[in-house]
């Protein structure tokens, strides 16, 4: 019984003298829309590469559908639509003979045939251009082409390898919003190193950097609390009377949760501006009750999102040396 | 199968779509008129001997021509990552490719025909015209196309420069052509090793009219020696 849709264990990659991969493991259950980060030559292509099987792994094992990549390479492949990085097309066949030969080399059952490749038309809005030859098409067309083909079989899984690079903002968002779209009924693995892409179709995060995971996690969560995050207030006395910034600072490093206290500019008058850290928990509540024991007025609070650019430039900065991130 | 057919069919079609395909075939063509025509016109003799003696020579740089670009293409243009992530062996788009050569090379073929249709409209009355040999050269000519596909088609998967896949080709199919070519100074057991290799001494067997199993046997490993060459380089490919 097939519960996960792809399972990599142990999973190492070496080209000559370089590692690109050093024991990557992860499981995606069927149905989940993953997006895979990692800065340029983080093993993203590589790993893909191994799951669609144009790449074999060094060691480690690599399952799809519980079929070995390996192993049973045919087999794995049937359940796969894979739409590889630079999206590779044959530039001088018109679109429409192009995915008549895909479905032909796919083996989709004669009958079969002239639906599926209606439908694929349908849904990457393909129907103007069927009558050209690739080679004219824009690229936002030609990576249309792209997905076109990886969904013509109607796999389990849709393996896309930078989908919306070199595209034109409004390319992206129509590509994103046909990845949404296809992620509603399959599994979806793709790649990016564009964040708020993950942030807007995907319901996880893998980050890998040096060939290992160092983040697993909901893009939510990568973004907000995880190991603490910031609270911005201005306090003002209750009688707008001058107040003493040590004293107050010093009070406000006694209420519980919050890490560090560093002072920043208030709204003017007899305003104060402090910017606490905080531990995971959320610190507001007993921020309010100490500010009211205090006598002091609270004009704002507001909490600083972690942007997931932050997430990931921590984890992917300082090397490899970091530890993978369990999600809870 | 199917696989393998549907890559047959569009390389086919691709071959036919592009301008190289009538340059090699023109090629082919013209110098295969020649050596029909000359001795024609010039000594008044209608005969297939010329033609079918030296069409293997012809042959030596034609099928490289045909497969130069059947797999350095792919490689070079990254279709052939799309090609070994489809559901199917790798042997398949070896074999499509294969298919397509062959039938590459059968159009260029079939347009010599009128020369073999136009000597038998001139055999005297009383005289009729013998086929078989005609048939049994265009037999041998399929089967020497296929061994050098074979050796192109390995020479094309070598690099993604077609230029490179041309040359090896080219150098593996004079090779076979050319290696008993002086057995006649070398001692006889050695002569008669270098004949067996040797793809034009298998050729004139069956031009002749006599169908030797050994001559069948000897192309049709030769074929299949170039194709699990070419599989195996191409597996390679997956790094």
């Amino acid at each position: 019984m097939p519960t996960s849709m792809i399972h990599i264990e142990g999973l190492t990659k070496r080209y000559g003298n370089t590692e690109a991969l050093r024991g990557l493991s992860f499981t995606v259950p069927k149905g989940q829309v993953v997006g895979f980060l990692g800065p340029n030559g983080a093993g993203k292509s590589t790993t893909m590469r191994i799951l669609a099987g144009y790449v074999t792994p060094t060691s480690g094992t690599a399952t799809v559908g519980d079929l070995d990549v390996v192993q049973r390479a045919v087999e794995a492949r049937r359940l796969i639509g894979y739409l590889p990085e630079n999206n590779p097309l044959y530039e001088e066949m018109m679109v429409v003979d192009f995915l008549k030969f895909i479905a032909e080399v796919r083996q989709v059952p004669v009958s079969q045939r002239s639906a599926r490749i209606k439908s694929a038309v349908e849904r990457c809005g393909l129907g103007q251009v069927l009558g050209k030859d690739i080679n004219q098409l824009s690229k936002g067309f030609r990576q249309r082409v792209g997905l076109a083909q990886a969904i013509l079989h109607e796999p389990d899984l849709l393996i896309l390898d930078e989908p919306t690079s070199g595209l034109d903002p409004n390319q992206i968002v129509e590509i994103r919003a046909l990845i949404k779209d296809l992620g509603r009924e399959k599994t979806v693995i793709l790649s990016t190193h564009i964040l708020s892409e993950v942030q807007s179709t995907c319901s996880r995060v893998l980050i890998v950097s040096g060939g290992q995971l160092v983040a697993d996690d909901s893009p939510e969560r990568l973004t907000s609390s995880g190991d603490g995050g910031e609270v911005t207030v201005v306090l003002a006395s209750k009688f707008n009377q001058p107040l003493d910034a040590a004293a107050v600072g010093t009070g406000l490093r006694g209420v519980p949760g919050i890490t560090q206290v560093d002072a920043v500019a208030g709204e003017g008058g007899n305003t104060l501006g402090f910017k606490l850290r905080h531990g995971v928990e959320d610190p507001r509540r007993s921020l309010f009750e100490h500010v009211v024991k205090q006598d002091l007025v609270l004009l704002e609070v507001r909490r600083t999102q972690v942007s997931l650019e932050d997430t990931f430039r921590k984890l992917t900065g300082q090397g490899s040396d970091a530890q993978p991130r369990k999600a809870a | 199968m199917e696989s393998a057919l549907a890559i047959a069919k569009r390389e086919f079609r691709t071959f036919f779509g592009s301008p190289i395909a009538y340059i090699v075939l023109g090629g082919f063509l013209l110098l295969a008129g020649w050596l029909y025509f000359s001795p024609l016109f010039l000594i008044g003799q209608a005969s297939l001997r010329n033609f079918f003696g030296l069409v293997p020579v012809l042959f030596v740089v034609l099928v490289p021509a045909v497969t130069m670009r059947a797999m350095a293409e792919e490689r070079k243009s990254g279709t052939l990552e799309l090609l070994l992530t489809m559901p199917m062996d790798d042997w398949q788009i070896v074999v499509g490719k294969f298919l397509a050569s062959l039938g590459m090379v059968s159009v260029g073929l079939l347009w010599t025909l009128p020369y073999s249709l136009s000597v038998a409209s001139m055999t005297g009355p009383g005289a009729p015209f013998d086929w078989g040999p005609v048939f049994a050269g265009y037999l041998g000519l399929l089967l020497l196309a296929s061994a050098f596909i074979g050796l192109g088609l390995w020479g094309s998967a070598l690099s993604k420069n077609q230029i490179v896949g041309f040359i090896v080709g080219l150098v593996l199919c004079f090779a076979f052509y050319f290696v008993d070519k002086f057995a006649a100074l070398l001692p006889e057991t050695l002569g008669q090793v270098l004949e067996f290799l040797s793809v034009d001494y298998h050729f004139e067997n069956i031009a002749r009219g006599v169908l030797d199993t050994r001559d069948l046997v000897f192309y049709l490993s030769l074929t299949a020696v170039g194709l699990v060459l070419t599989t195996r380089t191409l597996s390679s490919a997956r790094q």
